[in-house]
């Protein structure tokens, strides 16, 4: 088995705030992982370690066999290993100035040096896949926000990466889009993409996750297949945590 | 005893001609001015919110001693004072010139880096999380973006400039208020000349408004 993520005592600060605590976490290849937990508890700064958006101060982390050092890591070992990781926002972070076909081009023609017809192949391919090879030519704007977000996702495709980071994707969208983007996520899991992802959708978790991982302020306290958390979660916070987000 | 004054319109349509010559003068020195300020605004724009501090004071500086102080000083100090530093004298127009362009400049780096600093977040994330480097994050994605919301504040600047123009009469430049001030020292038709030379202002302003709203309508119809 390959590993896509190695995490060891790892520790982050803001300032004062000790977000990450001496967190130890692997993802194999091909591997599921849902990350859940309450508002606050560091799973955006956890995933965002993963491509360097964030520094950490102590302990290992490596991405697909590179190790990225603590406060910055070194700049080349950091491009290298954004190369091979997609990451998709809550808030989508497209890229309002340019098509939606070219949003998906830009990345492959900068950093990998692809031809234009090579990118604009990829691109038309990509969109297909996410259900919205009408829309090319479109702006961002001009699209609904569950569209944006499969753009999001054709994007960072396009790089063709071995691993996918989803900050919370369905979070900022009106609830009867939730479900394509979700659709697409589950079709990628299926492909069998690497994928961390930060969601409130319980259900998604259930379904897709083979590791469910609960964090409670900077600590991961619970972590299993999702049968194992969701049905009998062993830590006390764990539990209080389902039953408030599953009442409703 | 009554005193009528009357509105000589052929005193007026006489001046055109002489006053017209003004006019290269002040676009030379406002537009040759504002390209350069242009490139300074950028470079100290950019520089005012680097994040190495050695880079960000002399650029900090730079704008508030030309922002903090007249342009009438800065052109008198150009013209008259830094031939005595230098040793050698500065003609009028590349001393306008530089006026207009350390001046503007100083206001342009503030319109950059609002604009810079206008874009949110994510951009920047997003262009690195697809692996582009921080120059490619910044010059394909966060400047693009910036430049369009920077068009109005530029045209502004613009329109400042040409007027400020009007004060470097003082190092005897033939610009537009200059020869106005020559042509009144013969003919005495103060009222009719300087309503010319305004008309004259006005018409070069209105243009660029007209010019600036056309590619303003152009830019944002893609955001
Ligand atoms: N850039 C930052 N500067 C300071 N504090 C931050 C920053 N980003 C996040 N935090 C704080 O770190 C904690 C964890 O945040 P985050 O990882 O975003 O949590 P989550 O994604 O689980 O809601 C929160 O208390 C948040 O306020
Ligand atoms: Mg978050």
């Amino acid at each position: 088995m390959t590993q896509i993520v190695k995490m060891k005592g790892m520790n982050k600060h803001f300032g004062k705030l000790h977000v990450l605590k001496s967190i130890d976490l692997t993802v194999e290849q091909g591997e599921v992982v849902v990350i859940i937990g309450a508002s606050g508890s560091g799973k955006s700064t956890l995933i965002r370690c993963v491509n360097g958006l964030e520094e950490y101060e102590s302990g290992i982390l490596e991405v697909d066999n590179h190790p990225l050092a603590p406060k910055a890591g070194n700049q080349k070992t950091l491009a290298e290993i954004r190369k091979g990781v997609g990451m998709v926002f809550q808030q989508f972070n497209l890229f309002p100035h340019l098509t939606v076909k070219k949003n998906i081009m830009l990345a492959p023609m900068k950093v990998k040096s692809a031809s234009q017809v090579i990118a604009n192949a990829t691109a038309e391919r990509l969109l297909e896949r996410v259900g919205i090879g009408d829309q090319a030519d479109k702006y961002p704007s001009q699209l609904s926000g569950g569209q944006q977000q499969r753009v999001a996702i054709a994007r960072a495709l396009a790089m063709e990466p071995k691993l996918m980071l989803f900050d919370e994707p369905t979070s900022a969208l009106d609830p009867e889009m939730i479900g394509e983007v979700l659709d697409v996520m589950r079709e990628l899991a299926k492909d069998g993409m690497t994928m961390m992802v930060v969601t409130h959708e319980m259900g998604f978790a259930r379904e897709v996750a083979d590791r469910v991982i609960y964090i409670h302020e900077g600590k991961i306290v619970e972590e299993g297949n999702p049968s194992e958390v969701f049905d009998n979660p062993q830590n006390e916070r764990t539990q209080a945590f389902l039953s408030r987000v599953l009442a409703h | 005893m009554e005193f009528q004054f009357q509105f000589d319109w052929q005193a007026a349509i006489n001046a055109i001609p002489f006053l017209a010559k003004g006019i290269p003068y002040t676009l030379m020195i406002s537009f040759g001015g504002l390209a350069i300020g242009f490139l300074l605004g950028i470079l100290f724009g950019l520089l005012s919110i680097n994040k190495n501090w050695f880079l960000r004071w002399p650029a900090i500086t730079y704008i508030e001693i030309f922002r903090g102080t007249p342009i009438l000083v800065q052109v008198l100090f150009i013209f008259y004072g830094l031939p005595d530093l230098i040793g050698a004298p500065i003609d009028p127009l590349t001393a306008g010139i530089a006026a207009i362009a350390l001046n503007s400049g100083a206001y342009i780096s503030e319109v950059v880096r609002g604009g810079v600093q206008s874009i949110d977040k994510g951009q920047n994330e997003a262009g690195l999380s697809l692996g582009l480097s921080r120059t490619q994050t910044f010059w394909s994605i966060i400047w693009p973006q910036a430049f369009r919301r920077m068009i109005p504040p530029l045209g502004n600047q613009a329109i400042v400039s040409i007027k400020d123009t009007s004060l470097f009469s003082v190092i005897g430049v033939g610009e537009l208020v200059r020869q106005g001030q020559v042509y009144i020292a013969s003919t005495f038709t103060a009222f009719e000349v300087y309503f010319v030379v305004a008309l004259m202002y006005l018409a070069i302003t209105l243009s660029l408004s007209l010019v600036l709203r056309l590619v303003e309508r152009r830019g944002l119809a893609s955001i």
